[in-house]
């Protein structure tokens, strides 16, 4: 039995779940969706018309907002229980919170942030990136305890989910959860002040990295932006370094953009990188490494250095 | 305050990585190293929490001998000692043996905070840290941006997706995964660099890792999928390319 564990909050499922199903019925063998939450009759029916072999609807009162050590108490209960041979999760914040968590409870292997399954001597290799997107590993899970798979968001189409037949069997499973042992007291979640640029409405969108080198030469991407009638944007070191403002971060935890153009700026091409732009219709990367990951992305390459291409841009701009 | 921080070192980012002959791993013999970014970030978090509580920060690092270049630069930039658990199979051990081996040298030292960073730019299981609150029983949390302190209590504020975060409180001892960007790094100085020749670094040879729960069977560079126009040429002559192509063929402006 393959365990999937989908995330919900306040009744709504998230795209990643889905994903993680289809995962699961790549994966090949009976599938059974975990739902944990406090009330989630509603998220298990949506589940149910998955071509799955059953949903668990893992309710406590305790879990009605997420915690590491409430989910963790829960899960390793139900395992332990059930004995699944492998347990898949979405690679989201909340999994990357608890998942290690209950992988070092059960002493089970746990693959973290795949992106995709190969058959491998008669079981399967899981593929990750390592060395920051630069190589991939095909990794095999062994010893004790049910195999824990995270899979990175996008790595699976939703849209390849199988629906079955009919809907699958719903359970009821009442949580074994001690609350008094639930140390974390989380409060609603907020964003900060309202964002004074909204680069997701941006056609053209001139992005910095690290390659930059410095906040002085920050004025040169913006010569060349505003040549192109561009927003200026930047990866996360840039905005953490405070050379732009936190509203121009491109990413899994800034904005999401779809612009005609993205012109990436020595910017390697981490995952967390791109989630944020991907969706663009013409991607072009200026980088001095060509084997830079954003390469493998990119429409259009130069491999340079910026401080000599960008000046020859807006030198041809302007011509 | 006790504060640990657990600090790992990592091939540099300007290092061209190069897999080894039998692809399991990279060829390192020849990489040039660095302290892994979050964890930079950690020990200054650390620092800033001793400045304003007092007490003492420690800093743990579980690799072969060459991984004392990160626990000098870290004494250097003002921790008070350092632990080194020194194992050859710690370059390149699965995340659940990394935490062991840290657990093992913590695990006596009652710590009011562990920091660890939140992910290794190496191996990047994003695991260590919340491996190691089981092992040593202690609360977490993960992806911390502000850590505030008030006498046993401790309430930290969480990043979540696309710029929501969170506040959580919870009770000491608890370990943190610090996300990059948490405050801004001060830089060692040469009278620190001369002050950490002083400090302690107590070895402990790491016991035999418990059996592998993960086994790289083989690393590659990813094929790629897309189709990707390469511009040479000059600078010059590159840039000028590049612009009539978007003019022209993409018509993106
Ligand atoms: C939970 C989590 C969330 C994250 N969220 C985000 C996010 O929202 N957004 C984000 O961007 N990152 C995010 N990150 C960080 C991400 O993993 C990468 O570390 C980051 O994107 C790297 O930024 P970079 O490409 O600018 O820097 P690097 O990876 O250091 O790349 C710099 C590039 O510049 C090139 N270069 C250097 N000099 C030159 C030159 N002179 N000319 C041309 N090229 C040059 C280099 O070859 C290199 O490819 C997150 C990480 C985590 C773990
Ligand atoms: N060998 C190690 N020695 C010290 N700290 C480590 C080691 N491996 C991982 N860590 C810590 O755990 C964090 C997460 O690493 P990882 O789980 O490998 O992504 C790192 O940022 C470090 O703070």
């Amino acid at each position: 039995m393959i365990f999937v564990i989908a995330e919900q909050k306040d009744g709504t499922l998230n795209r990643a779940s889905w994903e993680a199903v289809v995962a699961a019925q790549q994966l090949g063998g009976p599938i059974t969706i975990v739902v944990p939450g406090a009330s989630v009759a509603g998220s298990a029916s949506e589940l149910a018309a998955a071509d799955v072999a059953g949903v668990i609807a893992l309710e406590h009162d305790a879990l009605s907002a997420y915690t590491p050590d409430g989910f963790v108490a829960a899960l390793a209960a139900l395992i332990t229980a059930e004995s699944p041979s492998h347990v898949v999760l979405p690679h989201t914040y909340q999994t990357r919170d608890f998942a290690p968590k209950l992988a070092a409870r059960l002493k089970a292997p746990l693959a973290a942030d795949c992106v995709g399954v190969k058959a491998y001597e008669g079981g399967q290799a899981f593929v990750r990136l390592m060395f920051q997107g630069k190589v991939n590993a095909d990794v095999v899970l062994e010893g004790e305890g049910p195999h824990i798979v995270t899979f990175q968001i996008g790595a699976f189409r939703v849209d390849a989910v199988k629906k079955g037949s009919a809907a699958a069997v719903i359970r009821q499973v009442a949580a074994e959860v001690d609350r008094s042992a639930i140390r974390q007291t989380p409060e609603a979640p907020f964003r900060e002040a309202k964002q004074a640029v909204d680069l997701s409405q941006a056609e053209r969108i001139v992005s910095v990295g690290r390659g930059i080198k410095g906040e002085e030469h920050i004025a040169i991407a913006k010569e060349l932006a505003d040549a192109l009638h561009a927003e200026l944007a930047a990866s996360r070191p840039i905005c953490d370094a405070g050379w732009l403002p936190m509203e121009r971060q491109v990413g899994s935890s800034g904005q999401t953009v779809a612009p005609k153009l993205y012109l990436a700026l020595g910017i390697s091409g981490a995952i967390q990188h791109v989630v944020g732009m991907k969706g663009t219709r013409t991607i072009v990367a200026i980088n001095k490494d060509a084997e830079a990951p954003i390469f493998e992305l990119a429409d259009y390459g130069i491999v340079g250095d910026l401080f000599e291409v960008v000046p020859a841009m807006i030198a041809a701009l302007k011509a | 305050m006790k504060i640990a921080v657990c600090i790992k070192q990592v091939v540099s980012r300007e290092w061209q990585v190069r897999v080894n002959d039998d692809k399991t791993w990279v060829r390192d013999q020849d990489a040039a190293w660095e302290l892994n970014e979050p964890d930079a970030y950690a020990l200054e978090e650390a620092l800033r929490l001793k400045e304003k509580h007092g007490g003492e920060v420690v800093v743990v690092s579980a690799g072969p001998s060459r991984v004392t270049q990160v626990i000098r630069e870290a004494l250097a930039r003002g921790a008070d000692r350092a632990i080194h658990v020194n194992g050859d199979h710690l370059a390149t051990a699965d995340a659940f043996a990394a935490a062991e081996a840290l657990a093992a040298a913590l695990k006596d030292e009652q710590c009011d905070l562990i920091l660890t960073g939140l992910q290794s730019d190496d191996q990047g299981f994003a695991q260590v840290g919340v491996m190691l609150a089981e092992h040593l029983g202690m609360a977490h949390s993960t992806i911390i941006m502000e850590v505030q302190v008030d006498g046993q209590h401790l309430k930290v504020k969480r990043e979540l997706e696309g710029g929501w975060f969170q506040w959580i409180a919870m009770p000491l001892p608890a370990v943190l995964t610090i996300q990059s960007g948490i405050n801004q790094l001060r830089y060692a100085t040469l009278k620190g660099i001369m002050a950490a020749k002083k400090k302690e670094v107590k070895v402990v040879v790491a016991a035999a890792a418990s059996a592998a729960r993960q086994r790289i069977v083989s690393i590659y560079v990813p094929e790629k999928t897309k189709e990707t126009r390469m511009i040479d040429g000059t600078p010059a002559e590159a840039a000028a390319e590049l612009v009539r192509v978007l003019r022209e063929d993409a018509r993106v402006f």
